[in-house]
């Protein structure tokens, strides 16, 4: 199964329509809720960060028996250093952003944790692609 | 405890009536929003001063049945119709995270 969301740059109230469409979809399919709970968690995060720092996006989710594949691709910024990028705490979210409570620095790092493969492909000035595994079995 | 309960013995105002009759097993306070995401487990109560859309998003996301907004705070309108589509309890305490959080632990610890 195929699903694709478009990712619009700061629209924050939209934000969570793909991870709330995809758990619903898991569901129905019977996955494990932990399972479940593992993925939302990763495609939100990931959703926010297109949200908060890129300038649109794209976001893919390929669900089959094995796993759940979730590509989110936005044209944006890029992560100059991505070591840093995955540290818990470090954050270049702008004042808006954290005064919405995002920008602690936990987003990457909670991908990292719930996901069981991560990907990240990142260019300055053009752009990220997040690819998240999460194994159903 | 149900939320119901959580509802009377705190004096919280109930801006979205869902789940009251859920039993609450936990909750968990911050105002940090990937925090409650990488952090927070199903069932809890969300004790925030946040009170815009990605509240409700992330409550539903988690299984939260019911989210305390500290300080009289006023829940954005897209937040409490969001609230209202995914069954999610918005309650208003007139006192701080420290207080609210002090009583509930009283209650359901």
């Amino acid at each position: 199964m195929h699903y694709t969301f478009d990712i619009e740059r700061g629209n924050f109230t939209d934000a969570g329509q793909a991870s709330s469409s995809v758990k619903r979809t898991l569901k129905q399919l019977g996955v494990d809720p932990a399972n479940i709970k593992r993925t939302v968690v990763a495609l939100f995060e990931a959703e926010i960060n297109a949200v908060a720092h890129a300038y649109g996006g794209k976001i893919d989710v390929d669900i089959d028996g094995e796993k759940i594949v979730m590509v989110v691709a936005d044209e944006g910024p890029g992560i100059p250093n991505l070591d840093l990028a995955m540290q818990e705490g470090w954050s270049t979210a702008s004042a808006k952003v954290r005064e919405m409570g995002y920008g602690a620095g936990m987003g990457l790092p909670n991908i990292k944790k719930n996901t069981d493969d991560l990907k990240i492909d990142t260019k300055v000035g053009v752009g990220t692609t997040v690819t998240m595994t999460v194994y159903l079995t | 405890m149900t939320v119901k309960e959580i509802i009377e013995k705190l004096d919280l105002q109930c801006l979205n009536e869902a789940n009251l009759d859920t039993e609450v097993t936990g909750a968990y306070a911050s105002d940090l929003l990937s925090d409650v995401m990488g952090n927070a487990r199903s069932g809890q109560m969300w004790i925030t001063m946040q009170t815009h859309k990605n509240v409700t998003a992330i409550a539903s996301l988690k299984d939260i049945p019911a989210v305390i907004i500290v300080k009289n705070g006023v829940p954005d309108e897209d937040m409490l119709e969001h609230a209202k589509d995914e069954d999610i309890c918005i309650l208003v305490s007139k006192e701080a995270t420290f207080e609210v959080c002090g009583k509930l632990w009283e209650l359901i610890k």
